[in-house]
């Protein structure tokens, strides 16, 4: 997986290339939680991803708990129909943003 | 069938996958999709869990005809995935857990799930229809 970064009007965004899964997430994970530091919005772009697995979850919802915490919120674009199934079969769908 | 002999660990997936997606490669995107994931997820558990701390094999076979099958077999400690408690998916974020999501995934992506504990082998069968 290739993690690209955009910053757009002060909107961070990450670009993920490939499959969010027990290899990549971590890499991720890496880059992602310590961007909730700065407060505002973070966005994630999954128009790329091919697919993500429990691993990927489990950095999403970290990063969930990380926003709260540091008054940060968090949205994805680009979403797939295969992964939107994912979301709404783990009831990921009802805690996360989209746009 | 055919088989892949492999030790059981994260950065073995990639090449377990391949392996994988080489036999479906006809199969349509969507199913490979959820294949790609049930092998993460199936081989992550292998590689965390049945022979930590030490490094162990896994036997990866692989069918397919009107459905995929694909069996994974450990001589790692004894565990029936299939028994692992669903996690509750209506909690909030700040009540969740992800423990138990990866399992509830593959019995829900696949059409059927079977475990059996051979000797000192844990057998593991995941069948996906594709036609």
């Amino acid at each position: 997986m290739n993690i690209n970064k955009t910053l757009e009007n002060g909107k961070l965004t990450f670009i993920l290339d490939g499959r969010l899964d027990s290899t990549t997430a971590p890499r991720l994970q890496d880059v992602l939680i310590p961007a909730f530091n700065e407060g505002g919005e973070v966005g994630l772009d999954f128009a790329q991803l091919a697919y993500l697995s429990s691993a990927g979850l489990r950095v999403l919802l970290m990063a969930l708990k990380t926003a709260k915490t540091k008054g940060a919120s968090m949205s994805i674009s680009g979403v797939s129909q295969e992964i939107m199934e994912v979301f709404e079969m783990t009831g990921f769908s009802e805690m996360l943003t989209f746009t | 069938m055919e088989e892949l002999f492999i030790e059981a660990k994260l950065e073995n997936i990639e090449t377990v996958l391949n392996f994988v997606n080489a036999r479906i490669e006809n199969c349509p995107p969507r199913i490979k999709t959820q294949i790609g994931i049930v092998v993460d997820e199936i081989l992550s558990n292998i590689s965390h869990y049945a022979y930590h701390p030490a490094v162990g094999f896994v036997v990866v076979r692989i069918s397919l005809d009107s459905e995929i099958t694909i069996e994974f077999e450990d001589s790692g400690i004894a565990y029936d995935p299939i028994s692992a408690k669903d996690p509750d998916i209506t909690l909030s974020a700040e009540e969740r857990d992800i423990g138990g999501l990866g399992l509830f995934m593959v019995k829900n992506l696949m059409d059927s799930v079977e475990y059996r504990r051979d000797g000192d082998y844990n057998v593991f069968t995941v069948k996906k229809r594709v036609r």
